[in-house]
Protein backbone atom coordinates (compact mmCIF):
# COMPACT_ATOMS: atom_id res chain seq x y z
CA UNK A 1 0.00 0.00 0.00
CA UNK A 2 1.26 3.57 -0.88
CA UNK A 3 2.04 5.89 1.97
CA UNK A 4 -1.67 6.85 3.02
CA UNK A 5 -2.75 8.57 6.03
CA UNK A 6 -6.05 7.92 7.30
CA UNK A 7 -8.63 10.42 9.37
CA UNK A 8 -12.65 9.78 10.47
CA UNK A 9 -15.12 12.27 10.09
CA UNK A 10 -18.09 12.57 12.10
CA UNK A 11 -20.20 15.24 10.27
CA UNK A 12 -20.22 16.18 6.59
CA UNK A 13 -18.69 19.88 7.74
CA UNK A 14 -15.58 17.82 9.36
CA UNK A 15 -15.04 15.66 6.16
CA UNK A 16 -15.53 18.83 3.63
CA UNK A 17 -12.72 20.61 5.95
CA UNK A 18 -10.45 17.16 5.77
CA UNK A 19 -10.92 16.77 1.90
CA UNK A 20 -10.27 20.42 1.59
CA UNK A 21 -7.25 20.28 3.20
CA UNK A 22 -5.77 17.12 1.67
CA UNK A 23 -6.11 18.23 -1.52
CA UNK A 24 -6.22 16.58 -4.88
CA UNK A 25 -4.76 12.92 -3.24
CA UNK A 26 -7.47 12.91 -0.76
CA UNK A 27 -10.15 10.38 -1.06
CA UNK A 28 -13.69 9.10 0.64
CA UNK A 29 -13.29 6.17 2.43
CA UNK A 30 -16.63 4.20 2.72
CA UNK A 31 -16.41 0.99 1.84
CA UNK A 32 -13.56 0.77 0.78
CA UNK A 33 -13.82 -2.54 -1.61
CA UNK A 34 -13.05 -1.08 -4.56
CA UNK A 35 -10.58 2.35 -3.11
CA UNK A 36 -8.40 0.24 -1.08
CA UNK A 37 -7.88 -1.81 -4.14
CA UNK A 38 -6.86 0.85 -6.54
CA UNK A 39 -4.67 2.65 -3.62
CA UNK A 40 -2.62 -0.70 -3.19
CA UNK A 41 -2.35 -1.27 -6.88
CA UNK A 42 -1.15 2.60 -7.66
CA UNK A 43 -4.02 2.61 -9.85
CA UNK A 44 -5.30 5.69 -8.02
CA UNK A 45 -2.72 7.73 -6.22
CA UNK A 46 -4.16 8.38 -2.64
CA UNK A 47 -2.32 10.13 0.36
CA UNK A 48 -5.43 10.80 2.62
CA UNK A 49 -8.50 8.52 3.03
CA UNK A 50 -11.49 10.76 4.84
CA UNK A 51 -13.63 7.92 6.33
CA UNK A 52 -17.19 9.16 6.23
CA UNK A 53 -18.73 5.79 7.82
CA UNK A 54 -19.07 7.36 11.21
CA UNK A 55 -20.97 10.47 10.44
CA UNK A 56 -24.37 8.96 11.09
CA UNK A 57 -26.57 10.41 8.35
CA UNK A 58 -24.10 8.56 5.52
CA UNK A 59 -24.85 5.22 6.81
CA UNK A 60 -28.59 5.46 7.44
CA UNK A 61 -31.53 4.21 5.09
CA UNK A 62 -34.63 6.14 6.01
CA UNK A 63 -38.64 5.77 4.13
CA UNK A 64 -40.27 8.76 3.82
CA UNK A 65 -43.69 9.49 4.25
CA UNK A 66 -44.58 10.32 0.61
CA UNK A 67 -43.13 6.61 0.02
CA UNK A 68 -39.79 8.07 -0.96
CA UNK A 69 -36.27 6.34 -0.16
CA UNK A 70 -33.23 8.07 1.03
CA UNK A 71 -29.96 6.11 1.49
CA UNK A 72 -27.10 6.92 2.81
CA UNK A 73 -24.11 7.08 0.77
CA UNK A 74 -22.09 4.81 2.73
CA UNK A 75 -24.72 2.38 3.75
CA UNK A 76 -23.58 -1.14 3.08
CA UNK A 77 -25.21 -3.09 0.34
CA UNK A 78 -26.52 -5.89 3.25
CA UNK A 79 -28.88 -3.37 4.81
CA UNK A 80 -30.34 -2.48 1.42
CA UNK A 81 -31.13 -5.87 0.41
CA UNK A 82 -32.47 -7.12 4.12
CA UNK A 83 -34.68 -4.06 3.85
CA UNK A 84 -38.11 -5.66 3.55
CA UNK A 85 -39.61 -2.37 2.56
CA UNK A 86 -37.05 -1.99 -0.07
CA UNK A 87 -37.41 -5.36 -1.27
CA UNK A 88 -41.02 -4.98 -1.67
CA UNK A 89 -41.34 -1.42 -3.22
CA UNK A 90 -37.80 -0.71 -4.73
CA UNK A 91 -37.15 -4.54 -5.90
CA UNK A 92 -34.97 -3.90 -8.61
CA UNK A 93 -32.71 -2.09 -6.20
CA UNK A 94 -32.96 -5.27 -3.67
CA UNK A 95 -32.03 -7.04 -7.05
CA UNK A 96 -28.67 -5.37 -7.83
CA UNK A 97 -27.53 -4.69 -4.53
CA UNK A 98 -27.74 -8.74 -3.54
CA UNK A 99 -25.45 -9.74 -6.17
CA UNK A 100 -22.61 -7.04 -5.90
CA UNK A 101 -19.62 -9.06 -5.03
CA UNK A 102 -19.87 -12.02 -2.23
CA UNK A 103 -21.20 -11.51 1.61
CA UNK A 104 -17.90 -10.37 2.45
CA UNK A 105 -18.10 -7.45 0.15
CA UNK A 106 -21.79 -6.83 1.07
CA UNK A 107 -20.96 -5.99 4.42
CA UNK A 108 -18.88 -2.84 3.85
CA UNK A 109 -19.42 -1.89 -0.48
CA UNK A 110 -22.20 0.96 -0.75
CA UNK A 111 -24.55 2.68 -3.44
CA UNK A 112 -22.56 5.65 -3.09
CA UNK A 113 -19.24 3.73 -3.69
CA UNK A 114 -20.64 1.72 -6.38
CA UNK A 115 -21.78 5.31 -8.18
CA UNK A 116 -18.82 7.22 -7.57
CA UNK A 117 -16.17 4.03 -8.79
CA UNK A 118 -17.95 5.29 -12.05
CA UNK A 119 -17.41 1.90 -13.64
CA UNK A 120 -19.53 1.15 -17.13
CA UNK A 121 -20.67 -2.05 -15.67
CA UNK A 122 -21.58 -1.03 -12.25
CA UNK A 123 -25.00 -3.04 -11.03
CA UNK A 124 -26.66 -0.67 -8.76
CA UNK A 125 -26.41 2.38 -11.08
CA UNK A 126 -28.79 1.40 -13.88
CA UNK A 127 -31.47 0.00 -10.81
CA UNK A 128 -30.84 3.24 -9.78
CA UNK A 129 -31.44 5.17 -13.26
CA UNK A 130 -34.92 3.56 -13.53
CA UNK A 131 -35.65 4.62 -9.81
CA UNK A 132 -34.72 8.27 -10.94
CA UNK A 133 -32.33 7.90 -8.03
CA UNK A 134 -30.66 11.74 -7.58
CA UNK A 135 -27.04 12.08 -5.55
CA UNK A 136 -27.03 14.67 -2.82
CA UNK A 137 -23.42 16.07 -2.85
CA UNK A 138 -21.54 18.26 -0.82
CA UNK A 139 -18.20 19.89 -0.89
CA UNK A 140 -16.59 22.95 0.07
CA UNK A 141 -18.96 25.13 -2.56
CA UNK A 142 -22.17 23.76 -0.50
CA UNK A 143 -24.75 20.91 -1.30
CA UNK A 144 -26.24 20.32 -5.01
CA UNK A 145 -28.48 17.04 -6.30
CA UNK A 146 -26.87 15.24 -9.19
CA UNK A 147 -29.33 12.46 -11.13
CA UNK A 148 -27.66 9.43 -11.14
CA UNK A 149 -28.39 9.32 -14.89
CA UNK A 150 -25.80 12.12 -15.17
CA UNK A 151 -23.27 11.33 -12.53
CA UNK A 152 -20.91 9.02 -14.50
CA UNK A 153 -18.73 10.50 -17.21
CA UNK A 154 -16.52 7.61 -18.03
CA UNK A 155 -15.04 4.90 -17.20
CA UNK A 156 -14.12 5.52 -13.97
CA UNK A 157 -14.54 9.34 -13.80
CA UNK A 158 -17.59 10.92 -12.52
CA UNK A 159 -19.03 15.10 -11.93
CA UNK A 160 -17.75 15.59 -8.76
CA UNK A 161 -15.59 18.50 -8.26
CA UNK A 162 -12.55 18.65 -5.86
CA UNK A 163 -13.32 18.07 -2.16
CA UNK A 164 -17.16 17.00 -3.47
CA UNK A 165 -18.36 13.81 -2.54
CA UNK A 166 -21.84 11.77 -2.26
CA UNK A 167 -23.80 11.93 0.90
CA UNK A 168 -26.72 10.20 -0.07
CA UNK A 169 -28.99 9.20 -2.94
CA UNK A 170 -32.68 9.86 -2.96
CA UNK A 171 -35.44 7.72 -4.75
CA UNK A 172 -39.03 9.38 -5.44
CA UNK A 173 -41.82 7.14 -4.33
CA UNK A 174 -42.75 4.71 -7.39
CA UNK A 175 -46.26 4.87 -8.96
CA UNK A 176 -48.82 2.82 -7.55
CA UNK A 177 -49.34 -0.09 -9.89
CA UNK A 178 -45.87 0.33 -11.28
CA UNK A 179 -43.39 -1.84 -11.65
CA UNK A 180 -39.81 -2.52 -12.29
CA UNK A 181 -36.41 -5.34 -12.52
CA UNK A 182 -32.59 -5.42 -12.88
CA UNK A 183 -30.97 -8.25 -14.19
CA UNK A 184 -27.50 -8.73 -15.66
CA UNK A 185 -25.91 -11.76 -17.60
CA UNK A 186 -22.59 -13.48 -16.05
CA UNK A 187 -20.94 -16.48 -17.33
CA UNK A 188 -20.64 -17.58 -13.85
CA UNK A 189 -22.95 -18.39 -11.11
CA UNK A 190 -22.23 -15.81 -8.79
CA UNK A 191 -19.48 -13.19 -8.15
CA UNK A 192 -18.74 -11.80 -11.45
CA UNK A 193 -19.10 -8.71 -13.48
CA UNK A 194 -21.31 -8.10 -15.63
CA UNK A 195 -21.33 -8.44 -19.40
CA UNK A 196 -24.16 -6.74 -19.50
CA UNK A 197 -26.73 -5.40 -16.95
CA UNK A 198 -30.31 -4.07 -17.52
CA UNK A 199 -33.38 -2.47 -15.79
CA UNK A 200 -36.51 -0.84 -16.48
CA UNK A 201 -38.94 0.79 -14.44
CA UNK A 202 -43.05 1.05 -15.26
CA UNK A 203 -46.01 2.59 -14.84
CA UNK A 204 -49.29 1.95 -16.29
CA UNK A 205 -52.73 3.71 -16.46
CA UNK A 206 -54.57 0.28 -17.01
CA UNK A 207 -52.74 -1.30 -19.50
CA UNK A 208 -51.56 1.33 -21.03
CA UNK A 209 -47.41 2.10 -20.04
CA UNK A 210 -47.66 6.32 -18.89
CA UNK A 211 -43.90 6.31 -18.00
CA UNK A 212 -41.20 3.97 -18.53
CA UNK A 213 -37.63 4.17 -17.82
CA UNK A 214 -34.60 1.81 -19.04
CA UNK A 215 -30.69 1.13 -18.32
CA UNK A 216 -27.78 -0.87 -19.46
CA UNK A 217 -24.58 -1.21 -17.60
CA UNK A 218 -21.52 -2.70 -19.52
CA UNK A 219 -22.12 -1.57 -22.84
CA UNK A 220 -20.90 1.93 -22.90
CA UNK A 221 -18.58 3.91 -21.77
CA UNK A 222 -20.63 4.39 -18.78
CA UNK A 223 -24.22 3.26 -17.54
CA UNK A 224 -26.56 4.25 -19.91
CA UNK A 225 -30.27 5.92 -19.88
CA UNK A 226 -31.90 4.56 -22.65
CA UNK A 227 -35.48 6.90 -23.45
CA UNK A 228 -35.16 5.48 -26.99
CA UNK A 229 -36.54 2.46 -25.28
CA UNK A 230 -39.11 4.28 -23.67
CA UNK A 231 -40.32 5.93 -26.37
CA UNK A 232 -41.28 2.91 -27.69
CA UNK A 233 -43.66 1.45 -25.21
CA UNK A 234 -44.77 4.84 -23.82
CA UNK A 235 -48.82 5.85 -24.24
CA UNK A 236 -48.88 1.88 -25.32
CA UNK A 237 -50.17 -1.65 -24.49
CA UNK A 238 -47.17 -3.85 -23.81
CA UNK A 239 -47.87 -6.47 -26.66
CA UNK A 240 -45.19 -9.11 -28.38
CA UNK A 241 -44.86 -6.06 -30.95
CA UNK A 242 -44.39 -3.09 -28.40
CA UNK A 243 -41.84 -5.26 -26.30
CA UNK A 244 -39.95 -5.94 -29.29
CA UNK A 245 -39.58 -2.61 -29.94
CA UNK A 246 -37.82 -1.42 -26.94
CA UNK A 247 -35.76 -4.21 -26.66
CA UNK A 248 -34.40 -3.00 -30.57
CA UNK A 249 -34.40 0.38 -29.57
CA UNK A 250 -32.25 -0.80 -26.40
CA UNK A 251 -29.81 -3.02 -28.73
CA UNK A 252 -29.68 0.42 -30.97
CA UNK A 253 -28.52 2.26 -27.99
CA UNK A 254 -26.17 -0.01 -27.07
CA UNK A 255 -22.21 0.71 -28.01
CA UNK A 256 -20.61 -1.87 -26.47
CA UNK A 257 -17.12 -2.85 -26.75
CA UNK A 258 -15.17 -6.30 -27.38
CA UNK A 259 -13.15 -7.26 -24.07
CA UNK A 260 -12.48 -10.42 -22.11
CA UNK A 261 -15.91 -10.89 -20.60
CA UNK A 262 -17.84 -10.51 -24.21
CA UNK A 263 -17.86 -9.65 -27.15
CA UNK A 264 -19.77 -6.58 -29.32
CA UNK A 265 -22.57 -9.06 -30.74
CA UNK A 266 -22.81 -10.89 -27.76
CA UNK A 267 -23.44 -7.85 -25.60
CA UNK A 268 -25.81 -6.29 -28.30
CA UNK A 269 -27.94 -9.61 -28.22
CA UNK A 270 -27.85 -9.98 -24.64
CA UNK A 271 -29.14 -6.18 -24.39
CA UNK A 272 -32.14 -7.06 -26.27
CA UNK A 273 -32.56 -9.97 -24.25
CA UNK A 274 -32.69 -8.85 -20.84
CA UNK A 275 -33.90 -5.97 -21.98
CA UNK A 276 -37.36 -8.06 -22.78
CA UNK A 277 -36.49 -9.94 -19.74
CA UNK A 278 -37.10 -7.06 -17.28
CA UNK A 279 -39.89 -5.91 -18.84
CA UNK A 280 -41.40 -8.78 -18.40
CA UNK A 281 -40.72 -9.36 -14.98
CA UNK A 282 -41.71 -6.13 -14.20
CA UNK A 283 -45.37 -6.44 -15.64
CA UNK A 284 -45.30 -9.07 -13.66
CA UNK A 285 -44.60 -7.12 -10.20
CA UNK A 286 -47.23 -4.50 -11.54
CA UNK A 287 -49.67 -6.92 -11.73
CA UNK A 288 -49.02 -8.93 -8.35
CA UNK B 1 8.11 -0.17 7.56
CA UNK B 2 6.48 2.31 10.22
CA UNK B 3 7.98 5.74 11.11
CA UNK B 4 6.53 7.91 14.22
CA UNK B 5 4.48 9.98 11.58
CA UNK B 6 2.35 7.05 9.83
CA UNK B 7 1.94 5.53 13.69
CA UNK B 8 -1.72 4.90 14.87
CA UNK B 9 -2.47 3.60 18.17
CA UNK B 10 -5.74 0.89 17.51
CA UNK B 11 -7.76 0.09 20.56
CA UNK B 12 -10.28 -2.52 19.77
CA UNK B 13 -11.36 -6.17 21.15
CA UNK B 14 -10.66 -8.87 19.05
CA UNK B 15 -12.29 -12.44 19.75
CA UNK B 16 -13.57 -10.79 23.10
CA UNK B 17 -10.33 -9.91 24.22
CA UNK B 18 -9.43 -5.63 24.68
CA UNK B 19 -6.85 -5.50 22.36
CA UNK B 20 -3.95 -2.34 22.03
CA UNK B 21 -1.83 -2.00 19.09
CA UNK B 22 0.44 0.37 17.54
CA UNK B 23 -0.02 -0.27 13.55
CA UNK B 24 0.69 1.70 10.20
CA UNK B 25 -1.91 3.61 8.77
CA UNK B 26 -1.57 2.02 5.33
CA UNK B 27 -1.80 -1.52 7.35
CA UNK B 28 -4.77 -3.42 6.22
CA UNK B 29 -6.26 -5.38 9.11
CA UNK B 30 -5.20 -8.52 7.69
CA UNK B 31 -1.62 -7.24 7.57
CA UNK B 32 -2.43 -5.90 11.08
CA UNK B 33 -3.70 -9.41 12.63
CA UNK B 34 -0.36 -11.31 10.95
CA UNK B 35 2.35 -8.88 10.93
CA UNK B 36 1.80 -7.37 14.48
CA UNK B 37 -0.37 -9.67 16.42
CA UNK B 38 0.60 -12.60 15.24
CA UNK B 39 -2.44 -14.26 14.58
CA UNK B 40 -1.79 -16.01 11.11
CA UNK B 41 -5.18 -17.86 10.87
CA UNK B 42 -6.53 -15.45 8.25
CA UNK B 43 -4.68 -15.61 5.24
CA UNK B 44 -3.66 -13.71 2.10
CA UNK B 45 -4.67 -15.33 -1.56
CA UNK B 46 -5.83 -12.61 -3.69
CA UNK B 47 -5.70 -9.14 -1.46
CA UNK B 48 -8.43 -7.40 -3.47
CA UNK B 49 -11.86 -8.99 -2.26
CA UNK B 50 -12.26 -12.32 -4.44
CA UNK B 51 -10.59 -15.00 -2.63
CA UNK B 52 -12.32 -14.74 1.16
CA UNK B 53 -9.00 -16.39 2.64
CA UNK B 54 -8.36 -13.19 4.59
CA UNK B 55 -12.55 -13.59 5.93
CA UNK B 56 -12.89 -11.81 9.65
CA UNK B 57 -16.09 -10.84 11.39
CA UNK B 58 -16.18 -6.93 12.17
CA UNK B 59 -19.01 -5.77 14.47
CA UNK B 60 -20.64 -8.99 13.77
CA UNK B 61 -20.25 -9.06 9.94
CA UNK B 62 -18.64 -11.16 7.57
CA UNK B 63 -15.73 -8.64 5.82
CA UNK B 64 -12.35 -9.45 3.75
CA UNK B 65 -9.87 -8.04 6.43
CA UNK B 66 -7.38 -7.31 3.09
CA UNK B 67 -9.88 -4.42 2.11
CA UNK B 68 -10.43 -2.89 5.89
CA UNK B 69 -7.53 -0.55 7.19
CA UNK B 70 -6.48 -1.42 11.02
CA UNK B 71 -7.03 2.05 11.80
CA UNK B 72 -11.06 1.15 10.49
CA UNK B 73 -11.57 -0.89 13.70
CA UNK B 74 -10.55 1.68 16.20
CA UNK B 75 -13.63 1.30 18.59
CA UNK B 76 -14.68 -2.05 16.78
CA UNK B 77 -14.84 -5.69 17.37
CA UNK B 78 -13.36 -8.31 15.35
CA UNK B 79 -13.60 -11.88 15.75
CA UNK B 80 -11.42 -14.40 13.48
CA UNK B 81 -10.71 -17.71 13.29
CA UNK B 82 -8.46 -17.89 16.41
CA UNK B 83 -11.45 -17.34 18.54
CA UNK B 84 -13.50 -20.43 16.90
CA UNK B 85 -12.92 -23.37 18.96
CA UNK B 86 -13.70 -23.50 22.14
CA UNK B 87 -10.12 -24.04 24.03
CA UNK B 88 -9.68 -28.01 23.04
CA UNK B 89 -13.46 -28.46 21.30
CA UNK B 90 -13.63 -27.60 18.13
CA UNK B 91 -16.57 -25.58 16.79
CA UNK B 92 -19.38 -28.02 14.94
CA UNK B 93 -18.05 -26.65 11.56
CA UNK B 94 -14.51 -26.92 12.20
CA UNK B 95 -15.32 -30.88 13.50
CA UNK B 96 -17.90 -31.10 9.80
CA UNK B 97 -14.64 -30.28 7.78
CA UNK B 98 -12.32 -32.52 9.04
CA UNK B 99 -14.60 -35.51 9.30
CA UNK B 100 -15.67 -34.49 5.27
CA UNK B 101 -12.44 -33.92 4.57
CA UNK B 102 -12.92 -30.46 3.40
CA UNK B 103 -9.98 -29.34 2.82
CA UNK B 104 -6.82 -30.46 1.24
CA UNK B 105 -3.99 -28.03 1.39
CA UNK B 106 -5.66 -25.72 3.81
CA UNK B 107 -5.42 -21.62 3.07
CA UNK B 108 -9.08 -21.17 2.03
CA UNK B 109 -10.15 -23.08 5.37
CA UNK B 110 -9.77 -20.42 7.84
CA UNK B 111 -12.06 -17.87 5.82
CA UNK B 112 -14.70 -20.57 4.58
CA UNK B 113 -15.01 -21.56 8.47
CA UNK B 114 -15.54 -17.57 9.07
CA UNK B 115 -17.82 -17.56 5.99
CA UNK B 116 -19.62 -20.43 7.05
CA UNK B 117 -20.25 -19.30 10.61
CA UNK B 118 -21.92 -16.09 9.78
CA UNK B 119 -24.47 -18.16 7.22
CA UNK B 120 -25.42 -20.24 10.05
CA UNK B 121 -25.83 -17.42 12.43
CA UNK B 122 -28.17 -15.62 9.96
CA UNK B 123 -29.75 -19.00 8.14
CA UNK B 124 -29.55 -21.89 10.62
CA UNK B 125 -31.10 -24.31 8.30
CA UNK B 126 -29.85 -23.10 4.72
CA UNK B 127 -30.49 -25.32 1.64
CA UNK B 128 -27.17 -26.26 -0.47
CA UNK B 129 -28.12 -23.53 -2.66
CA UNK B 130 -28.37 -21.24 -0.08
CA UNK B 131 -24.64 -22.85 0.78
CA UNK B 132 -23.25 -22.30 -2.70
CA UNK B 133 -24.72 -18.69 -3.03
CA UNK B 134 -23.33 -17.39 0.27
CA UNK B 135 -20.13 -19.23 0.03
CA UNK B 136 -19.51 -17.90 -3.41
CA UNK B 137 -17.10 -15.13 -2.04
CA UNK B 138 -14.88 -18.02 -0.94
CA UNK B 139 -12.85 -19.73 -3.32
CA UNK B 140 -11.07 -23.31 -3.02
CA UNK B 141 -8.63 -24.52 -5.82
CA UNK B 142 -8.27 -28.26 -3.99
CA UNK B 143 -11.84 -29.65 -3.43
CA UNK B 144 -14.63 -28.76 -6.26
CA UNK B 145 -16.83 -27.28 -3.21
CA UNK B 146 -18.98 -30.49 -2.37
CA UNK B 147 -17.52 -31.55 0.40
CA UNK B 148 -17.19 -28.10 1.76
CA UNK B 149 -20.94 -27.79 0.92
CA UNK B 150 -21.54 -31.29 2.70
CA UNK B 151 -19.75 -30.20 5.86
CA UNK B 152 -21.46 -26.98 6.11
CA UNK B 153 -25.09 -28.80 6.09
CA UNK B 154 -23.80 -31.45 8.36
CA UNK B 155 -22.88 -29.21 10.70
CA UNK B 156 -25.86 -27.00 10.88
CA UNK B 157 -27.79 -30.36 10.80
CA UNK B 158 -25.87 -31.14 14.17
CA UNK B 159 -25.95 -27.90 15.67
CA UNK B 160 -30.09 -27.77 14.87
CA UNK B 161 -30.42 -30.98 17.07
CA UNK B 162 -27.97 -29.75 19.59
CA UNK B 163 -30.19 -26.45 20.20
Amino acid sequence: MQAVKYARASSVDEAITLLRDGGDTARVLAGGTDVIVQARERRRHIELFVDIKHIPELTSLTHGGDGGLTVGAATPLYRIYGDTEVVRRFPALAEATHVIGGKAIQGRASLGGNLANASPAADSIPAMIVLAGVARVAGPGGTREVPVAEFCSGPGRNVLQPGEFITSIHFPPPAAGSGQAWERFIPRNEMDIAVVNAATYLAFDGDVVTEARFALGAVAATPLSVPAAAAAVVGRRLTDETIAAAAEAARQTATPISDMRGTVRQRKHLVGVLTEHVIRRAVERARA
Amino acid sequence: MTTTDDAILIRTTINGDPVTFLSSQRDSLLEALRERLNMTGAKEGCNNGNCGACSVMLDGRLVNSCLVLAAEVEGARVDTIEGMADGETLHPLQQAFLEEAALQCGICTPGFLMSSRALLAENPTPTEEEVRFWLAGNLCRCTGYDKIVRAVLKAAGEMNEAR
